[in-house]
């Protein structure tokens, strides 16, 4: 993490182009490209240095296919709590609940489908309504009668991890049908055949290459119709191609693997959403309004509340995803599922830039600052390192990450 | 002993950039009330703060003779120490805190083994409450007790440090007229007791009332030392002092030819969010297309509250009154129905209330009418920054790119912003709240041709402002605000300094 603020980073995160705001048409300098690029995205740097460092000490063990895909499915909901909770946090809040939502949503969809019977989508249905209905619980004291959202979901934390343990009567259920494990378990594969490489995998992963490759050009194009500045062609082919060998990469992992988890399409799919969410629409535009200053935005006429009440319905829907996703995996109910789930997703919002005071973050940058733990943490499992000694590199790592980000901003205030 | 318990010789106290006071004399006589007059910004603030340490020795040029003997104080600490209390115009209560607690904090009554002997504190705080004539429990938290009753407070904790000479910010301020008034004769009678005050005040009818001497600043210069006994302390005379200078001659000329009404307020009266007093009351004006009306008033007066309480309820409690926009009476809730009905109000705190500062130029400008740029609820990105672009050509707006951060621009630019945003909501109406606090002269001049081009584009724009040059070089008209009253409308063509300074200090008479 010797790099930079990747507080700042607005654009380059959404999948979207124009990378350096003043850098203009043509006259890019590669110097002043690369410093403010490291600047922008020290999340991005400090991601590939962690993934190179562990490949180096595994002896290249932690590249390989199966443990990519490993990652994937063992980290998936705290990716998409991250997600959740990034816009919570940008909007100024915290959400402590999530790992408690997370165990009775597992719980509600369990006992449907177990012990009733019922058929796996009604669990998984059931268990989105109730995160909804949690989300509309907590987002109606936080927005409507003004209680912090520390309080709010702190209380929320002990409520539904009780009413979870009650759920269940305090035992575990399982196992669940074949159908219902295949969400978080599931793999696309052999759909075109292919020779120990899946075919189909390679062809999803090179569509999207060329669906991001194509938009950026759409942007770039568009940015110079408007007149705005944008990076150098040369460099713009080279931001592409690399993204696109990174990505390619990954895809013939997985394809040499076991093909594609229907976990990384969810996950796919909500990352592109939210990206679009936060970014391009109104709401999103309010919510990072509200984070960054609220009184400003209340007289710009952002109707505080209702966002914020929005917000914290989100977050129970995504806490319902994470909750059916992680019920999936671990085939089965549990009273004490999702423990310390909030503390990993707030830690990946931080980590990957969000602020503590609200108004900057990213969901790329959640998501890839949950990766980071992710990577960091199956590295020291494949070492063999003691759980302990994990923790306490976990704990630092965010330490830091957040130090770094209050060291930025003294300086930006300095130079101010 | 010397006659004068103080005397500041040539204080002269720069900040970067700024002269905040230059070569300020005030000599004070010992058991007198001294009141200290000037306009918003005049310095006088800054000049209490340099007495009571708050900027050190040596962050200063000039002599400060305190009971004849030269006095440097490193610190507040070091002023309380020999009898200098300081009284904020924001009080420095603990609300949750007994008023004993608050009496003694820092300056705990310790009883045996160094714990703090609540007996002892309680029955002096009792002591010193009674001697400021408030009639009060002292185990009662302060949160519980009036403005007026805390400023009491206050002061009795001045006494509790054994004060000789007691400094008041604008003690009234946030006053009603029977606390007012009350506050007057209490410091009659630590008078009579030999305690020395200064006070800070812009009510001129309360200096008159009760000062022995009155020094006036300008513009960070002693104008004059007025003195009671020789009958020189008349409201008059205070404000020929404080306003004494020429109108400065870089307001753009304009040409005025005003069309039909556009907002009109009748009957405004606000009450204060917590406080059981009213901040605007009965306030009625109006203002027609192509005029730029002004709104005078000294800090306190309500003029932000006024606005702000047109502008979709956003302050205060209890508003009543009727609102018309084209002669059709309109009722916004809320923020964004204001914006709907055609108002735009650019806020006197363009940091904490009107920017996101750690936003860039593009959004910030888009903030206000996202909807503009939106379908189905997705911004379109590349009309935004077209949006941002044209108004950072067309204001003048000097960043790199429309890219650039907002925190990170100069006063002036940040303000272009706020314009920008606000005039991209294609407002009917659009009030500017001191639209040039702490810019440059430069920077002014562009503001005010900004406003002018406004106006000749049939825009109407109220102009609040407490810089009374400023207001006559802008407007049409202005309305004078004293105590949330309108006192008065004058047509520029009839507006002096004097005549405006005189209603905007006018109240009703004191309840002796």
């Amino acid at each position: 993490m010797t790099t930079a603020p990747p507080k700042l980073d607005k654009s380059a995160t959404a999948g979207e182009a124009a990378p350096a705001a003043a850098l203009h048409t043509g006259t890019s300098d590669l110097r002043a490209l690369v410093s403010r690029n490291l600047r922008q995205s020290g999340i991005y740097v400090a991601f590939v240095v962690i993934v190179a460092l562990v490949a180096i000490l595994t002896d290249g063990l932690s590249l390989n296919p199966t443990n990519v895909t490993n990652i994937v499915l063992q980290y998936s909901y705290i990716l998409i709590l991250a997600i959740g909770m990034v816009i919570v946090i940008i909007a100024g809040h915290i959400d402590l609940s999530v790992g408690s939502v997370v165990a009775l949503t597992g719980a509600v969809s369990a006992t449907l489908v177990i012990k009733q019977g019922l058929p796996w989508w009604a669990g998984i249905l059931a268990a989105l309504a109730v995160g909804l209905l949690i989300g509309m619980w907590q987002g109606f004291w936080v927005a409507y009668v003004g209680i912090p959202a520390f309080i709010v979901t702190l209380a929320g934390m002990l409520l539904f991890r009780g009413l979870a343990q009650e759920v269940l009567h305090s035992v575990s259920l399982s196992p669940f049908p074949p159908a219902y494990g295949k969400v978080a378990t599931g793999f696309l594969n052999g759909l075109l055949g292919g020779n120990g490489y899946d075919a189909f995998t390679l062809l999803i992963f090179a569509l999207a290459v060329l669906g991001y490759a194509f938009s950026s050009y759409r942007t770039r194009v568009a940015r110079v119709r408007y007149q705005q500045p944008v990076e150098s062609f040369p460099l713009f082919v080279l931001r592409v191609v690399v993204v696109a060998a990174v990505v390619m990469w990954f895809a013939w992992q997985l394809a040499h693997a076991r093909g594609l988890p229907i976990v990384l399409i969810i996950l796919a799919v909500l990352i592109l959403a939210y990206g679009v969410l936060t970014k391009r629409t109104v709401f999103g535009r309010q919510v990072y309004a509200i984070g960054g200053n609220l009184a400003a935005a209340q007289l710009s006429g952002v109707k505080v509340r209702v966002v914020n009440f929005w917000i914290f319905v989100n977050m129970g829907f995504l806490a319902g995803v994470a909750g059916v996703i992680f019920s999936s995996r671990s085939n089965g109910a549990q009273p004490g599922a999702g423990n310390m789930f909030e503390l990993d997703a707030i830690a990946a919002c931080f980590i990957g830039g969000a602020a503590v005071t609200g108004g900057v973050g990213t969901v790329v940058g959640a998501v890839v600052g949950g990766l980071l733990v992710a990577v960091m943490s199956n590295g020291m499992q494949l070492l063999g390192v003691d759980q302990s000694i994990q923790s306490v590199v976990k704990g630092l790592v965010l330490l830091l990450a957040v130090a770094f980000d209050v060291y930025n901003k003294r300086r930006a205030g300095a130079a101010r | 002993m010397a006659e004068n318990i103080l005397e500041m010789r040539s204080i002269t106290k720069t900040f970067p950039g700024v002269k905040a006071l230059e070569n300020v004399s005030l000599d004070v006589r010992r058991g007198e009330i001294h009141a200290i007059c000037g306009e918003n910004g005049a310095g006088k603030s800054t000049l209490m703060k340099v007495l009571s340490g708050v900027y050190p020795t040596g962050t200063y040029d000039g002599e400060i003779l305190y009971d004849g003997a030269p006095a440097s104080f490193g610190g507040i600490r070091d002023s309380e120490h020999v009898g200098i209390v300081i009284i904020h115009q924001e009080l420095a209560l603990v609300p949750y805190l007994s008023i004993a607690e608050n009496l003694f904090l820092g300056n705990e009554r310790r009883g045996r083994g160094g714990l703090i002997d609540w007996n002892l504190a309680n029955a002096e705080a009792a002591k010193l409450l009674d001697e400021v004539g408030l009639d009060e429990n002292p185990v009662t938290p302060v949160g519980q007790l009036g403005v007026g009753k805390q400023q009491l407070v206050e002061i009795a904790k001045a006494l509790s440090k054994d004060v000789r000479l007691l400094i008041l910010d604008e003690p009234t301020a946030a006053l009603n007229d029977t606390d007012s008034s009350h506050l007057l004769g209490l410091l009659r009678r630590l008078k009579e007791r030999g305690i020395t005050s200064i006070m800070i005040s812009h009510k001129l009818n309360e200096i008159t009332a009760i000062a022995d001497r009155v020094t006036v600043i300008r513009d960070g210069r002693t104008v004059e030392t007025l003195s009671l006994s020789a009958g020189e302390v008349t409201q008059e005379r205070i404000i020929r002092g404080m306003v004494g200078r020429d109108l400065e001659s870089f307001y753009p000329a304009r040409e005025s030819s005003p069309g039909d009404e556009v907002m009109r307020i009748e009957d405004w009266t606000v009450w204060h969010p917590s406080q059981d007093r009213k901040v605007v009351d009965g306030a009625g004006f109006s203002v027609r297309a192509g005029e730029v009306v002004g709104i005078a008033g000294l800090m306190g007066a309500g003029r932000t509250e006024l606005a702000m309480s047109i502008f979709g309820h956003s302050y205060g409690r209890n508003i009543s009154g009727r609102l018309f926009m084209h002669g059709k009476e309109v009722r916004p809730r809320n923020v964004a129905d204001a914006i709907d009905a055609g108002i735009a109000y650019a806020t006197e705190d363009r940091k904490k209330y009107g920017l996101n500062l750690i936003e860039d130029i593009r959004t910030n400008i888009s903030a206000a009418a996202l909807g503009k740029l939106s379908q189905g609820g997705f911004v379109n990105g590349n009309e935004e920054i077209k949006v941002a672009e044209d108004s950072r050509k067309g204001m003048n707006i000097k960043a790199p790119s429309v890219m650039s951060i907002v925190g990170k621009l100069s006063g002036g630019n940040q303000q272009k912003v706020v314009l920008s945003k606000w005039l991209f909501t294609d407002p009917d109406v659009l009030i500017l709240d001191e639209p040039t606090r702490g810019i440059d002269v430069g920077a002014k001049y562009e503001i005010y041709t900004i406003v002018n081009r406004l106006v000749a584009a049939g825009k109407a724009v109220v102009i609040i402002s407490s810089e009374l040059p400023e207001l006559l070089g802008t407007c049409d008209r202005i309305y004078t605000l004293s105590a949330g009253r309108i006192t008065g409308e004058v047509p520029v063509k009839q507006a002096t300094q004097e005549n405006l300074m005189a209603l905007m200090t006018k109240e009703r008479e004191l309840v002796a």
